[in-house]
């Protein structure tokens, strides 16, 4: 079960946050203080891939819910972060970013750390 | 990469805000899950039920803020870079988790914090934005 949670959680993390990434940049620099939050909000509700982003966040978010209770925390949080190298091929894949050597060192150790950290 | 000052403040300072936020809203998440009586499935109501809990009400909220604080860091810097920088957080987690849930976390779990950290400081060491200034490089 937990098994079946953990893949819910990394593959609508994943799909959630290539979306967003990408619908930010289209619409420009953001911030979060009392007027950066009205513009988010309506950044938010005019585009419609950031709608179905928030979506995913939200099955993500429901998955990860039930793993949390069911999975020790120190099993929970990490493992759900095996969707980074997904993400990192996607951001270069998907997004066009420049993902240099030094980086991608950088985001393969991370990964390393987080495989340990699940057992 | 000639970054503005203040965008490079900005950005730091989201960042922190979003470090704090997810692994302290996970805590309250985890906390209170583990305290409510009934398991979470696929059943509805008993997601409405547990949102009720404070513990869990506090862990969403400081979650939601954390979300929107990305929202906002994502406007400024690229998923690449605050992906792997962002990992501090389940550092964090797993701290919180031995020490306020009383879990046992191995040798070989200290063992990839290290690592995260070690990627961490490479990976926030590059520039943060590439796509921004493509021409301006080239």
């Amino acid at each position: 079960m937990k098994w079946i949670l953990l893949s819910i959680v990394v593959c609508a993390t994943a799909a959630s946050d290539i979306l967003q990434s990408h619908e930010m940049k289209r619409a420009g620099e953001h911030s979060v203080g009392a007027r950066g939050l009205v513009r988010l909000f309506q950044t938010i509700a005019r585009r419609r891939m950031l709608i179905l982003s928030i979506v995913c966040l939200a099955v993500s978010f429901f998955a990860f819910m039930a793993l949390v209770q069911a999975a020790p925390l120190s099993f929970a949080v990490p493992a759900s972060a095996a969707s980074f190298i997904i993400e990192t091929l996607l951001a270069k894949l998907v997004l066009k970013e420049q993902v240099g050597a030094r980086r991608a060192t950088g985001a393969l150790l991370v990964l390393g750390g987080v495989l340990l950290l699940a057992r | 990469m000639p970054a503005h000052p203040n965008r490079t403040l900005r950005t730091y300072s989201l960042l922190l805000l979003f470090i704090f936020l997810r692994p302290v809203g996970n805590l309250a998440l985890a906390w209170g899950t583990k305290h409510f009586p009934q398991s979470l499935s696929v059943d509805p109501s008993v997601y409405l039920r547990a949102m009720l809990d404070p513990f869990v009400a506090l862990g969403i909220a400081m979650l939601i803020l954390s979300v929107l604080t990305r929202l906002a860091l994502l406007s400024l810097a690229d998923l690449s870079f605050v992906l792997p920088v962002t990992a501090v957080g389940y550092i964090l987690a797993t701290l919180f988790g031995q020490v306020f849930l009383h879990e046992s976390v191995t040798a070989q779990q200290w063992l990839g914090t290290v690592l995260i950290f070690m990627g961490t400081a490479l990976v926030g060491s590059t520039a943060h934005n590439t796509t921004k200034y493509e021409e301006a490089s080239e």
